[in-house]
């Protein structure tokens, strides 16, 4: 029983840790440490930074421009990203749209789609939930009927995260109704942000941000090469992508870094006052934490190395989905009480509260989302259920 | 990187589980439970010939050469069973004081019959007024002559009425809670000023009370330097208090099963009541939390193997989630077996007794949390 790396895996972790250190800008840094939502400007610019040395695609396939890692490696990169408080990689073209263009595509739209993905040069969105299908996603309305050498689309997708800045939106559209099961005649559609007939409509959280939209799909026309795969297979497609975004949800290694930012500065004194490492209160909440996540990290180190051994992952991924989001939030919830008073002004200017204080509110608040979103938490307990305890 | 149990780990794992298999069943377990002496000689005899009793010691003291983790598949391997036999009294607690401090003499007398299967001893490291802190030691040992004299009280010794050698910390300088000034004396437990008063434990197991009036205790009796025992106590306290984590990871691990087998059998309202998504979240609540605290017991054990800084921390880590998330996962399987969970006749009832006892030992969920309030954690 260890977890030593062997020489090249250690070899492997300077190189990243040096990348991180050297590479990542410091106004991107910063940024990314007050907790606020990175600008597109900054997002693309780290994101091609990335692509420019070879490591845009994590999960890809060399051949297709991607890194080719072992688990572990990936595993190694992750963890460096997290420490390093890197930014989240927009994950819609590289790591959901991308995945399955290459797995399920044609040749012509691996060669039309994937330069673009990888270098970030397109930015994608994900057209899956609606405003009647959210968790019960296979009740999904968006219509898709070929008519000649096109499907003619309408419907209404909703949460569609930063679409205002997409180009391209990958959908899940029924394609037929006549079916036995609900799963079936449902098609995985790419269509252009561009076309006649799409529209983009602001929804605003409750932070104030512009994070998500609605967008309305009126008569769209979309050529049929845009089909990816099979028509009416694309449940399938979508399911292998939502694993993977439950895989990526669990995001140990920033929590960590945020836990030890926390201590640093409740050890530190503020205002005069006493340092909020005399709160025991405090303390106690932030170490109960502490030992969830290092719970966390294991079950994540265990499923890998499973992975490692040649086991496929399987329902784990629900359960690092869980973990990984209420200790998120538990963090964020950690973070406002640390700020106190200065968790209340909304967006100040210079010279209000330090640092991310005064995010720390707005952050709780707006990572509610992410114990609902990609199969609430309560989906990820139905899939355990059935699938892991057989009930 | 590899979290597979090596070759003689699994063969260890595999013995234990036959051994609960075909020889203790949980009637069996009761009934040794409710004899005189609360366990049995013969199934002690068999640990030892198998060379359980053998596996936390170095192997020039006889042992098997056994690290954390070995004591961990033990332990965990041994929950399924509830066995009563005192291992954690005898081995890990005497045992662990005995192969730290005893000189080459004193474990030809005492740590090889225990080995043996011949000796029972134990530690006490307990007083009344002590709560969790194990250096408030009140009860003294003076000075007499050639030899010293105890005066004091020791509670709830574990197995404390059936063992043969006590271990008994006293303080010999120092204020009430000094971590100096401790020495630690083995004397044999009928010598003259000892009284024990012997009790049964909830989880059906015993202890005693035990008084030391003017007891004397020659130099030979002295483990280690005097006064220097705290070490020694600590680092045993600490191995016992993940023995018992292991235990009761392995006990969460059979109530989850025993709880999602019950509610794919019993029928109400013409259904299973597994098929009620108010219990299936219930349940995945208790797989995550024997999940999470399989994980966490690998890194404790790992960490503790190689006695780094974070040493402490592993250790107070995972005893503080067993207590957090033992509790959650007894009480739900109590819960979710209905009225017979609370009857004394089914076995989830006692496995859920043992769980709240390793809650409240050697430093309960609370208390593991405020050390690690204190400590910044490793990186």
């Amino acid at each position: 029983m260890h977890v030593t790396f062997s020489e090249e895996e250690l070899a492997f972790q300077e190189e990243v840790r040096a990348f991180f250190r050297d590479e990542l800008p410091d106004d991107i840094r910063e940024a990314t440490d007050t907790g606020a939502e990175l600008d597109p400007e900054m997002q693309i610019r780290w994101q091609k930074i990335l692509f420019n040395k070879g490591w845009a695609g994590v999960n890809w396939p060399v051949e297709y421009g991607g890194t080719d890692w072992s688990p572990v490696q990936k595993y190694i990169f992750a963890r460096e990203e997290g420490f390093a408080n890197a930014p989240f990689v927009i994950p819609f073209g590289l790591r959901m749209v991308g995945p399955v263009i290459y797995t399920f595509g044609s040749g012509e739209q691996k060669q039309r789609f994937l330069p673009d993905i990888l270098a970030s040069n397109v930015w994608w969105c994900q057209g899956y939930s609606e405003p009647g299908a959210g968790s019960d996603l296979a009740s999904l309305k968006t219509r898709a009927d070929l008519a000649g050498d096109h499907y003619i689309v309408n419907g209404t997708k909703t949460w569609t995260t930063l679409g205002q800045h997409a180009d391209w939106i990958f959908c899940l559209v029924r394609t037929s109704s006549d079916v036995a099961r609900r799963q079936e005649g449902i098609s995985f559609l790419l269509i252009d942000m561009k076309a006649p007939g799409v529209s983009v409509k602001p929804i605003i959280l409750l932070d104030g941000t512009h994070e998500v939209n609605e967008i309305h799909f009126d008569n769209v026309e979309v050529p049929v090469e845009n089909l990816v795969g099979d028509e009416g297979k694309g449940w399938t497609y979508g399911k292998v992508l939502l694993q993977h975004e439950r895989t990526n949800s669990a995001n140990t290694f920033r929590s960590e870094y945020r836990l030890r930012r926390l201590r640093e500065q409740a050890a530190r004194e503020v205002r005069g006052a006493a340092p909020l490492a005399d709160d025991k209160n405090f303390m106690r909440r932030l170490a109960a934490v502490e030992v969830d996540l290092k719970a966390l990290e294991y079950i994540e180190l265990r499923t890998l190395a499973a992975v490692t051994s040649g086991k496929a992952p399987g329902p784990e991924s629900s359960f690092l989905k869980i973990k990984g989001t209420e200790i998120h939030q538990a963090i964020d919830t950690l973070y406002m009480e640390a700020a106190g008073y200065y968790a209340l002004p909304f967006n100040p200017g210079p010279g209000v509260g330090e640092g991310s204080e005064t995010q720390s509110a707005l952050a709780y608040f707006n990572f509610r989302k992410a114990t609902i979103y990609a199969g609430s938490n309560e989906i990820q307990k139905n899939i355990i259920a059935k699938h892991v305890l057989g009930l | 990187m590899d979290f597979s149990l090596n070759e003689i780990q699994t063969m260890l794992a595999d013995s234990v589980g036959k051994f609960i298999d075909n020889e203790y069943d949980f009637d069996t377990r009761q009934s040794y439970a409710g004899s005189e002496k609360g366990y049995s000689d013969a199934v002690w005899s068999m640990f030892a010939e198998l060379g359980w009793t053998a596996v936390p010691f170095a192997e020039e003291d006889g042992g098997f050469g056994g690290g954390p983790a070995d004591t961990m598949v033990l332990m965990q391997s041994l929950a399924r069973g509830l066995v009563v036999e005192p291992y954690l009294a005898n081995i890990i607690l005497a045992g662990g004081i005995l192969k730290r401090t005893a000189s080459a003499t004193q474990k030809d007398e005492w740590l090889q019959p225990i080995l043996a299967g011949e000796l029972q001893a134990t530690l006490a490291f307990l007083e009344p007024q002590a709560r969790y802190d194990i250096a408030n030691v009140t009860t003294t040992a003076t000075r007499d002559g050639d030899g010293w004299v105890l005066n004091g009280k020791k509670g709830l010794v574990l197995n404390g009425g059936t063992a043969d050698l006590l271990i008994v910390p006293a303080r010999t300088a120092g204020g009430v809670a000094d971590h100096d000034g401790i020495t630690l004396f083995a004397v044999d437990a009928n010598t003259k000023g000892i009284s024990r008063n012997a009790y049964a434990t909830v989880d059906g197991l015993q202890a005693a009370e035990v008084e030391f009036d003017s007891v004397r205790a020659d130099d030979g009796r002295v483990l280690g330097e005097p006064g220097a025992g705290y070490p020694a106590l600590d680092a045993t306290i600490d191995d016992a208090t993940l023995a018992v984590s292991a235990e009761a990871v392995g006990i969460m691990q059979v109530l989850t099963d025993k709880t999602v087998e019950y509610s794919k059998n019993r029928k109400q309202f013409g259904v299973p009541i597994g098929t009620f998504q108010a219990l299936q979240h219930r349940m995945v609540d208790m797989l995550m939390a024997c999940e999470e605290a399989q994980s966490l017991l690998v890194w404790s054990v790992m960490t503790r193997a190689s006695d780094g800084d974070d040493s402490k921390r592993a250790v107070s880590s995972i005893k503080y989630l067993v207590g957090t998330k033992g509790r959650l996962v007894a009480e739900e399987a109590v819960q979710i077996h209905g009225g017979m969970g609370v009857t004394w006749e089914l076995d989830v009832a006692h496995y859920f007794k043992r769980l709240t006892t390793i809650g409240q030992l050697f430093g309960n969920a609370d208390w593991h949390l405020d050390q690690l309030a204190a400590m910044a954690p490793d990186t």
